[in-house]
């Protein structure tokens, strides 16, 4: 167990390493560097002075070159600057990560909770009223646009019932929690509306599934009642296939809510990362993507742990 | 040993589920009897009926499935009961044994925790006394080193260690009646031999009744007091087992008992009964055997026999019987 964590914590590394050269190989890739959109908004700029610059930023250097640099540079903690920002890029980093941890921990958790809420009832006769009425809620989730839930979540609590602020993450001159939570209710909404009915079809899925086993019936024949026997032999089956989707989709979730925190000006890691693309802040850039994959690889690994867990014919080794 | 009130009397138990518009019933009249601490084998072709006659007698079949008819156990109706008195029954005082150990038993919970949680919820014991229960339960069983036994899955047992668990799981409350679907069909001759045992042991120390079901007639003469053999959702015979052997009186029972390998008969080929078990939607209107009897004739084609007593607890449901 101790070696299997170790193990793949190494491999995660590797990984990491070897995106980090692939997103850096790809920034290069993009059209411009980062002294073209100086000059463009500094006409003046000489070709001299471009080219003086250039060599003190190192970009006249092949790009195998310049990501040793970085490499060395990032091996020592100091990951660079942010173009756009002047200032590190990890005091950048920290706010966005910050917000995109609140967005993400509060909605991935209320999602998980309601999915398995619906999805254990809806299991329990499928077909039943209660069952059609969480598939609808399910189907609604997954094909409603995320922009377009949260426009009209915009439209009917902050417009019409001016039950909560639009955008932003906080009032000007009021820190305080509540408003920070008021701020935040939005987008969570958004965020866990768009994740639950996915996580919710397939939680019901695999109840269903579980609950046609011969084991259910011996437990049946066992004299258990329904609680029992949905929560304590149902369940922890119907569990294996399930968290393995759901540590999945953590990753994804993590650097993908670029619309949500746009939509409602959220300054979160998916916005940070698009920004900096747009505007060749590659260092930026780079350590963005760089900690999305390596929540995606932990999300990867905790799940791997779940499975052993709860499954104990599965051994890690 | 004929008690005045029998153990289990069943009475004209039919199991009908809706299909296509039509209730097809493959139960169908099904009546017999069983005395306290005796065996009573069920034998027919896969398809007959005989598990969802046990699953009747728990109440445990599923949901769009209709039971009419009378079980009447230890003197109280169970038709129709509410779900409660079902639960305190299950596990309790009727228990069951199922075909497949590694699928009937859960993957994901320790084998001695699935037999202690019978003693919790039916005896009220704390769990720390009904985990120790089922250890000297295993123990029981014949499972050697049962205290880590208790705490392995069913996948890390073998196939008659699992199953050795399965029949401790439904001891463990002693109840009056076990049935026991199919349990040694699963598992090869050898371990067959070492649970027929078992139960026997089992039996004569808690004194339960035991409905053996097998497809399989020689491993039910093994220990079965009486045999009821049936055919297509229907009880065609019924008699006691030496009965049954010494005059076989319808012709399936007479066909089941030829296709059994004799030591003493040297044969080429085993004879078969042509044919397989009609669907359920094709059950003919006379006798449903009909199709497959060498003495079926026009009569028997389109009256349906009755089961009818031919000498003193001996009944076979056929025009020809004795022929």
């Amino acid at each position: 167990m101790a070696g299997f964590v170790l193990r793949r914590s190494l491999q995660a590394l590797l990984v990491l390493w070897v995106m980090s050269f692939v997103i850096y190989g790809l920034i290069g890739l993009m059209p411009g560097d980062p002294l073209d959109v100086m000059i463009a908004s500094n006409p003046g700029a000489t070709p001299e002075v471009v080219a003086h610059l250039r060599a003190i930023y190192g970009l006249d250097q092949p790009m195998p070159v310049r990501y040793w640099h970085w490499l060395l540079d990032a091996l020592h903690g100091d990951f660079g600057f942010s173009r756009t920002h002047s200032e590190p890029v990890l005091t950048v980093l920290a706010p966005a990560l910050a917000q995109t941890c609140k967005l993400m921990l509060i909605s991935f958790g209320l999602s998980v909770v309601l999915a398995f809420g619906l999805g254990v009832a809806a299991a329990r006769k499928p077909g039943g009223w209660v069952d059609g009425f969480v598939s609808l809620f399910a189907f609604a989730g997954i094909s409603v646009p995320v922009f377009w839930l949260a426009l009209i979540l915009i439209i009917v609590f902050a417009v019409q019932l001016h039950w909560l602020p639009a955008s932003g993450m906080g009032t000007v001159g009021d820190n305080g929690f509540i408003d920070q939570l008021r701020h935040l209710t939005l987008p969570v909404l958004t965020l866990t509306l768009a994740s639950t009915g996915q996580f919710t079809r397939y939680v019901r899925a695999a109840m269903i599934e579980t609950m046609r086993m011969d084991f259910i019936r011996t437990a049946r024949a066992k004299g258990l009642g329904e609680g029992r026997l949905v929560l304590r032999h149902a369940l922890r089956n119907a569990l294996i296939p399930v968290v393995t989707i759901m540590a999945l989709s953590f990753g994804t979730l993590f650097s993908g809510a670029l619309v949500t925190e746009t939509m409602f000006a959220q300054w979160g890691m998916g916005k940070m990362i698009y920004d900096a693309i747009l505007a060749n802040d590659y260092n930026l850039a780079l350590v963005g993507l760089l900690f999305a994959t390596l929540v995606t690889l932990l999300s990867n690994l905790a799940a791997d742990l779940a499975y052993g867990w709860l499954d104990p014919r599965i051994s890690l080794k | 040993m004929s008690v005045a009130t029998p153990l289990l009397q069943v009475t004209d138990l039919t199991v009908g589920f809706r299909i296509d518009g039509q209730v097809r019933k493959p139960v169908q009249g099904i009546s017999y009897s069983l005395d306290a601490g005796r065996t009573l084998g069920v034998v027919g072709e896969s398809g007959c009926g005989k598990s969802l006659t046990a699953l009747a007698l728990l109440g445990l079949i599923p949901a769009p499935g209709q039971v009419t008819g009378s079980v009447r156990f230890a003197g109280a109706e169970l038709i129709g009961q509410p779900e409660a008195a079902w639960r305190d029954l299950r596990g309790n005082r009727v228990a069951m044994v199922f075909q497949e150990p590694m699928t009937a038993l859960n993957p994901v919970m320790p084998i001695g925790t699935q037999i202690a949680e019978v003693m919790v919820l039916h005896q009220s014991l704390a769990w720390p006394e009904a985990r120790d229960a089922a250890i000297g339960l295993l123990e029981a069983v014949g499972i050697s080193s049962p205290r880590q036994r208790a705490a392995s899955y069913p996948h890390q047992l073998s196939g008659g260690m699992r199953q050795r668990a399965m029949i401790a799981m439904a001891l463990a409350c002693r109840p009056a009646l076990l049935v026991a679907d199919e349990p040694t069909t699963a598992l090869d001759v050898t371990i067959q031999a070492q649970i027929i045992e078992l139960m026997q042991e089992l039996q004569s120390e808690i004194g339960m009744a035991i409905q053996f079901i097998s497809h399989n007639l020689a491993v039910v003469s093994e220990l079965a007091d009486e045999i009821v053999v049936m055919y297509a959702g229907r009880i065609v015979e019924r008699a006691p087992a030496a009965t049954l052997f010494d005059r076989p009186a319808h012709p399936y029972t007479k066909g089941l008992i030829a296709t059994l390998p004799d030591p003493d008969r040297r044969q080429a080929r085993l004879p078969v009964i042509q044919g397989g078990v009609p669907r359920i939607d094709a059950f003919a209107v006379g006798c449903r055997f009909a199709e497959r009897c060498p003495l079926a004739d026009a009569h028997c084609r389109s009256v349906e026999p009755t089961l009818d007593p031919l000498e003193p607890e001996h009944w076979a449901a056929c025009f020809k019987a004795g022929q």
